[in-house]
């Protein structure tokens, strides 16, 4: 992959003692790292550790009060930390390109994705309109759109989040760049589309010989891509080697934790989860004798499309399963699987078009008021956004004991002492309680969340991509957390996820969804070692970082 | 070295924020501008309330012997109007009619407008009937339906505040309908809908809390204009009936003799800029603050 390292020795970016501070806060410290011609290096980091810092650094695009205090960024011996505007303009988009993270806000709604690239082209130096989109075309087709010649007149809505995010791989590219920065170019988009792009992405940098400045959080996805790793923590850099040597070898205990942490390089489900999940089968288990506490049966939603005659989506198409107490179930699939219908039809926030939810043998749909409540109480919900799940205005104790408010349930003093026994279950401290949602971080957050659901002493709770916004290492923590609570509390998980890695390390039971239907249903071990639909090989295929899983 | 530790120290105040009305303290003490307006905005509340301890002269009191003083004559810091009336003493009392009204019109906007807002936004059905009929009135600019009612109902300071209220009742309805919808979809909710909480449990304990902020600013914004709107009527005389003092009255008093003595004109109309600026300076730097969202960043 390194090939011509020997012939080039100057490296393309030198990044010398880099500082970068907001105000007088320091937050990058003493970045060094080089870049080579043709080569392929990952930034990896959690949020915070100052990896699209560094970005911003490189291209002079340092939001708001940010400025490099020290140190020198060479672009082939052009030292960009204190280049005049002039001078950047002509290395921006022309010698180096960004992919940027977000492909839904960052191509222009109002204007056409040709135009953008045709602008990118005349900012480049080309000046003949036929020849500009001559090139645009090319170029969309080469960063993979069909039928790029019809498409070049289009507007960003009418491209799927893959194709945007191809068209600023091409915009990105328009310029000849000698570098390619590409800040998480892929983490809003679904796994099997991001193997598709990043696969395409490094054919082409190959084939220019681009070099490659890759940022993400994801350090399977980095190894999978990259010749050279560097691990980021706190403005800091931690550990730079090869991705053989940050995975099977890291020296700093940072790495060794995001290594250990990695949900997609440790496939062995913990030893906790499989002590309790040991009957991982689809067939109920006889044994228990009891009725599954949750059955899906040909469960049907449909939506009406907006501004069709008539037109309808089936968003959940025929689905059935059961769930055993005490298990975990995942509820695996890609945006549009109906995943997060599903489990908005189990929550009782929307209603099914057709078909059967029956908690403990009880359909939600059918019973009274009076039965609807006490089945809700048996449900409880764990959102994907800590964020947004929690009220920002209530403190972290009336946000615990809302439910038990609303159920009635004991006197002040009795809450009181409840909300302290559930922040203590899900361990965070006590002195918490009077604080507000925007002083705790992420995970103390989906903390709380939790404390929440377990408020009120559900059996089953679902979990909608619950750890999905959370750094690795949180992450690791909070699964942690929800496998000892099902061990001490006997819960019940429906775990709904488009993290396939994730449900290996919790999961006991699998459910594949794809446009509403079940594709695959099986035991997690099943499902992974012997996966029997195609679709399921795709998604097990386009985890990062398999070459290195332990 | 101390330019950095007194940075440091802010830095670990901004960490150091408190929750709840504290912090949006903090954040507003921080914004030069918004004290500003509060600066302004506190005066005239202090006018206002002092207002027969400040004036030296009784509004309505007229010096026939002394018309159209120079500000700075002695005994009249303003100088006089046509009638030898002190401008001083009127502006005092005058403030404290228009703040009078700026208030009645805004507790009318936001205590009806805030119900029909969180039920449009939080029922579909609802929404329909009073959407519609906030259009209706939307299509009429709020001063004329305003100078209708006044004109109705028969001047005086009340009525003019009421009606300046009725009509800004739509523009209320609006801004906490939008911000119902947008909190009705939020995961929090949702969360309370799992807990089975009735529809009046959320709107009252999830989607008012919340868009308190909003509603709290939309009164700044209404503040100043129901002043203007008082101003117009009762220029129009469909509001305060001289010989009591408004801002406005003095205004279109000033306006019969402005070549003569224009200072009768501009103190008033200073008086009225000053209440605008700071309320709108301070809603503002109070919309900054409420957000949770903007919380230790700046």
């Amino acid at each position: 992959m390194l090939q011509d390292v020997k012939e080039t020795p100057l490296p393309i970016l030198q990044v010398r003692n880099l500082e970068v501070s907001f105000g007088a806060v320091p937050v990058l410290h003493q970045v060094s790292f080089d870049v080579q011609k043709g080569e392929r290096v990952a930034i990896v980091g959690q949020s915070g550790s100052g990896k699209s810092t560094t970005v911003a650094a490189i291209l002079r695009l340092l939001p708001g009060l940010g400025q490099i205090s020290r140190g020198e960024i060479l672009l082939d011996g052009l030292d960009l930390a204190d280049a005049t505007e002039r001078q950047l303009r002509t290395v921006r988009g022309r010698r180096i390109g960004l992919v940027p993270q977000d492909p839904m806000s960052n191509l222009n709604p109002s204007m056409k994705v040709g135009a953008q690239i045709a602008d990118t082209l005349w900012g480049a130096g080309m000046r003949n309109r036929a020849e500009i989109k001559a090139r645009a075309v090319e170029l969309m087709a080469e960063a993979g759109i069909p039928d790029a010649e019809r498409r070049y007149g289009q507007f960003p809505h009418e491209f799927s989040g893959g194709m945007r995010q191809r068209m600023l791989i091409a915009i990105a590219l328009a310029g000849e760049p000698e570098l390619l920065i590409a800040d998480e170019p892929t983490s809003a988009l679904d796994v099997t589309v991001q193997r598709q792009i990043l696969n395409h992405l490094q054919t082409l940098v190959d084939a220019r010989g681009t070099s490659l400045l890759f940022i993400t959080h994801d350090l399977g996805l980095a190894a999978d891509r990259c010749d050279r790793i560097i691990v980021m923590a706190d403005g800091r850099i931690v550990e730079v080697g090869t991705p053989a040597e940050i995975l099977l070898n890291p020296q700093e205990e940072y790495t060794k934790a995001l290594v250990a942490a990695a949900p997609s390089l440790s496939p062995e489900p913990p030893s906790t989860s499989t002590s309790t999940g040991a009957p991982a089968a689809v067939v109920p288990d006889t044994s228990s004798k009891a009725v599954p506490i949750l059955v899906v049966k040909d469960l049907v939603k449909e939506f009406k499309l907006r501004g069709q005659r008539g037109g309808i989506v089936r968003a959940v198409d025929g689905v059935s399963f059961a769930v055993e107490r005490g298990t975990t179930t995942a509820v695996v699939g890609e945006s549009g699987s109906g995943k997060t219908t599903l489990a908005r039809i189990i929550l009782g926030l929307e209603s099914q078009t057709s078909g059967e939810t029956l908690i403990k043998g009880q359909s939600l749909s059918a019973s009274g008021s009076a039965e609807r409540r006490a089945l809700r109480r048996m449900v409880q919900p764990v959102f994907q956004n800590p964020y947004g799940s929690l009220d920002p205005t209530y403190s972290i104790e009336r946000l615990i004991d809302e439910p038990l408010r609303i159920f009635g349930v004991g006197t002040k003093e009795s809450r009181q002492r409840r909300v302290a026994e559930l922040l203590d279950n899900v361990a965070l401290p006590r002195s918490i309680a009077q604080r507000r949602p925007n002083e705790l971080s992420g995970g103390q957050r989906q903390r709380v969340a939790i404390a929440r659901a377990l408020a009120l002493d559900p059996e089953l709770i679902i979990c909608d991509e619950a750890v999905s916004a959370l750094d690795v290492l949180v992450q690791d923590a909070v699964l942690t957390l929800l496998g000892d609570l099902q061990d001490n509390l006997g819960l019940t998980y429906l775990f709904i996820t488009h993290d396939l890695a994730v449900v290996r390390q919790i999961a006991h039971n699998v459910v594949v969804m794809k446009s509403g239907r079940i594709i695959e249903n099986g035991g997690v071990d099943q499902v992974f070692l012997a996966p029997q639909a195609d679709y399921t090989k795709e998604l097990l295929g386009a985890i990062p970082g398999a070459a290195f899983a332990r | 070295m101390s330019v950095i530790t007194a940075q440091r120290t802010r830095k670990s105040d901004a960490e150091g924020l408190g929750s709840g009305r504290g912090r949006v303290w903090q954040l507003l003490r921080r914004n030069p501008l918004g004290m500003a307006g509060a600066v302004m905005l506190a005066l005239v509340v202090l006018v206002a309330v002092f207002a027969p301890l400040i004036a030296p002269y009784g509004p309505a009191e007229v010096h026939f012997s002394t018309p159209y003083q120079k500000p700075g004559t002695v005994g009249f810091l303003l100088g006089t109007d046509d009638l030898g009336r002190d401008i001083f003493s009127r502006m005092v009392y005058g403030i404290q009619a228009s703040l009078k009204v700026g208030a009645l019109c805004v507790a009318v906007s936001v205590l009806v407008g805030t119900p029909l807002g969180l039920l449009a936004g939080y029922w579909k059905w609802l929404d329909a009937i009073i959407s519609r009929l906030t259009d209706v009135t939307l299509a009429f600019p709020f001063l004329i339906i305003a100078v209708g009612l006044a004109a109705i109902s028969g001047p005086s300071l009340t009525n003019a505040a009421i009606a300046l209220g009725i009509a800004h009742i739509p523009t209320m309805i609006r801004v906490v309908r939008g911000e119902t919808l947008r909190l009705k979809e939020s995961d929090f909710v949702l969360a309370a809908k799992t807990m089975d909480a009735s529809g009046l449990r959320i709107i009252f304990s999830h989607v008012l809390p919340n868009a308190a902020s909003a509603i709290i600013v939309q009164a700044t914004v209404i503040m100043p204009v129901a002043v203007i709107g008082e101003a117009l009527l009762s220029f129009l005389g469909l509001g305060i009936q001289p010989p009591t003092p408004s801002l406005g009255i003095m205004l279109s008093d000033a306006q019969q003799y402005i070549f003569r003595s224009p200072t009768a004109a501009i103190f008033p109309g200073l008086g009225i800029a000053v209440i605008c600026l700071g309320f709108n300076l301070f809603g503002d730097a109070l919309r900054d603050a409420l957000d949770p969202t903007s919380s230790s960043r700046k």
